[in-house]
């Protein structure tokens, strides 16, 4: 596919014609999504539906064999690699909280922190007072100030996930991918990370990957329905859930 | 800046360890060329030399540590940069025996003579001036590194992949090596050198003087290691070693952190050869045999991955070990090898160093620290 011709979108993710395989599965089967900026959305689907492989192609961890992948009108992500992305503003979070154990608090909020990246830099810099401010102020949101000499190995695990949060917040991206947050969440748990989710939504663009209807409910957004690789069904929870093809999918067999 | 970058990562315990190796290459040195024989504090050259070869394995270890223990990548062939720091060495006074060599020729080495050359291979020259020699000590591990680390780093080679290659290219180099056609000495590789920037290898005050610089060096690398583990660049290494795609996501270009680390240290390692060669005046092919690289590794464990002082403290016990039971027991070495490397992994995961601060903790509220 020729990528010469200048594609105008004012979507801050598009996605057109993907389509992955693997060993001639159709892991993503002509996969197109428009999410605009500022938008929060929930993509659902059962297991195998595409959700995660979809993640993969627009952070650049798979690339896609057909296909557009463009974020921000401009940037084809189907030719950047993870670093390239994240550096122009695509944050993921993972299903499993994933902080540096072996570094501290403090520590792993500076190295999600937006800037400096390359390694001949890293080697001489000091952080500056403006990081060092930013730092202080990400602490003070996430309530983790007492804790920031602390190695992040010996949090508890909703302080992981508070950490996680306070790096999301550090690396600023654009557009937040969120990989099953509430899988294996108590109730409780689940509503307030839905809370964050909508905190966050206030000042980025997310998108989440869930399986869980009831955290969908709760987020209350519009909702993409995956299946077998292709959009099935696009709109709010309700006007999804009476989608007779939506029931099929998820209750028919 | 560079003072800044130096100091940044000088804590209290390496301030101690790099006064510490300092003093041995001091005061040991100077006990020897001070003292008359008869005095019980004359430290004979013997001990010198042992005491000068155990700090380049030391410096060696460290180099292991740097890429294993700070970046999680399992080299199974640091001995190969180790070799080849110690070849151009080699060379470098192989070419100032001159005509004082068996054959008598003023330009060809002996086993050349020997093998029938009529003139010096073009890789030779420049190896008669020592700066040359010092520059290639440094320049041919690295680029090795370079040009090894920069395919596997970017195809994404890692774990035991990545050791497999590793030990596969020292292999390789120890064929190579072992030919006879390579102009490199063959199997006898190369030996009785005479001198050394015009002294004599054999002299005590040589002795002494390679002591003390394998000291110094030892000590410059803790310092150098000590400021980059210690920069920011050393905390995004350790969170490559922990959770490489996570760095990845965050829009860290993770090839570059690990080439950097890769060839650093393979320049470590090659200076420490050089040290080496003159030091126990020989060098050959089996200095690539793939055991040597493991052995490197073990002293790692021993001493405690990850730390700076763990890798010194490991090689020296080690090496003393090994010298001793070779010595008393020569049966029985490579079974206590085997054992010790079964009991670190069982009982010592972080090592001597790890046992330390183990029992120092014991019964305190632990604060996160950086280990040194």
């Amino acid at each position: 596919m020729s990528m010469t011709e200048q594609r105008s979108t004012s979507a801050l993710l598009y996605l057109s014609g993907v389509t992955v395989s693997f060993d001639g599965f159709k892991a993503l089967n002509n996969l197109s999504l428009l999410v605009e900026p500022g938008e929060m959305r929930a993509i659902i689907g059962p297991n195998g539906a595409g959700k995660t492989t979809m993640m993969d192609v627009v952070t650049g961890k798979t690339r896609p064999d057909e296909g557009e992948v463009v974020f921000d009108g401009k940037a084809d992500l189907t030719k950047l690699d993870e670093a390239d992305i994240a550096t122009l503003g695509i944050g993921r979070k993972f299903q499993k909280p994933t902080v540096f154990e072996n570094h501290t608090v403090r520590d792993n909020l500076l190295l999600a922190l937006a800037g400096l990246r390359s390694w001949y830099k890293l080697l001489l810099a000091a952080p500056t007072k403006a990081e060092n401010n930013r730092l202080d102020e990400i602490l003070s949101i996430i309530r983790m100030e007492p804790q920031q000499h602390m190695l992040a190995a010996r949090l508890s695990h909703g302080q992981k996930q508070w950490l996680e949060i306070g790096m999301l917040l550090a690396q600023d991206p654009k557009l937040l991918l969120v990989d099953e947050p509430v899988a294996g969440m108590t109730d409780v748990e689940t509503e307030t990370t839905a809370q964050v989710l909508r905190e966050i939504n206030k000042t980025h663009s997310v998108v989440v990957v869930e399986h869980d209807m009831s955290f969908v409910r709760a987020l209350g957004v519009k909702v993409t329905v995956l299946h077998e690789g292709s959009m099935l069904a696009e709109g709010t929870l309700d006007q999804v859930s009476a989608d007779p093809r939506v029931v099929e999918v998820y209750l028919g067999r | 800046m560079i003072t800044r970058f130096l100091w940044q990562g000088m804590g209290p315990s390496l301030r101690v360890a790099v006064l510490f190796v300092l003093a041995i290459g001091i005061i040991l040195p100077l006990l020897n060329q001070l003292m008359p024989a008869s005095n019980a504090l004359y430290v004979p050259a013997w001990v010198l030399q042992l005491i000068g070869k155990y700090l380049c394995f030391a410096s060696l270890a460290l180099a292991v540590d740097l890429v294993w223990g700070f970046c999680g990548i399992l080299t199974l062939g640091h001995a190969a940069f180790f070799a080849l720091g110690g070849y151009c060495m080699g060379m470098y006074l192989m070419r100032q025996i001159g005509s004082r060599g068996q054959y008598g020729n003023p330009l060809l080495p002996d086993f050349m003579v020997f093998l029938n050359y009529k003139e010096l291979p073009w890789f030779w020259h420049g190896f008669d001036q020592f700066w040359f020699a010092a520059i290639m000590i440094v320049l041919v591990p690295s680029l090795l590194a370079l040009a090894l680390g920069w395919f596997a780093f970017r195809s994404r080679v890692t774990g035991v992949y990545l050791s497999i290659i590793t030990q596969a290219m020292t292999f390789a180099l120890m064929l190579a090596f072992f030919r006879n056609d390579m102009g490199l000495g063959g199997n006898n590789g190369m030996t009785d050198f005479k001198d050394i920037l015009g002294f004599s290898v054999q002299s005590d005050a040589t002795r002494a003087t390679l002591c003390f610089a394998s000291a110094l060096v030892l000590a410059i690398f803790l310092v150098i290691s000590a400021a980059v583990v210690g920069s920011r660049f050393g905390k995004a290494l350790t969170a490559v070693r922990d959770a490489e795609s996570r760095m990845r996501f965050l829009g860290y270009r993770v090839e570059g952190y690990k080439l950097f680390v890769f060839v650093l240290s393979a320049a470590m390692a090659g200076i420490a050869g050089a040290l080496y060669v003159p030091q126990v005046g020989i060098i050959n092919p089996s200095e690539f045999s793939p055991g040597n690289s493991i052995e490197a590794v073990l002293w790692v464990a021993v001493g405690g991955r990850g730390t700076l002082i763990g890798p010194v403290i490991g090689a020296f016990l080690v090496n003393w070990g090994k010298t001793y039971l070779t010595g008393a027991l020569p049966e029985v070495w490579l079974f206590a090898l085997g054992a010790l490397f079964i009991a670190v992994t069982l009982f010592l995961p972080k090592g001597v160093v790890g046992l330390w601060s183990q029992i120092r903790s014991r019964g305190t509220t632990r604060k996160a620290k950086v280990p040194a």
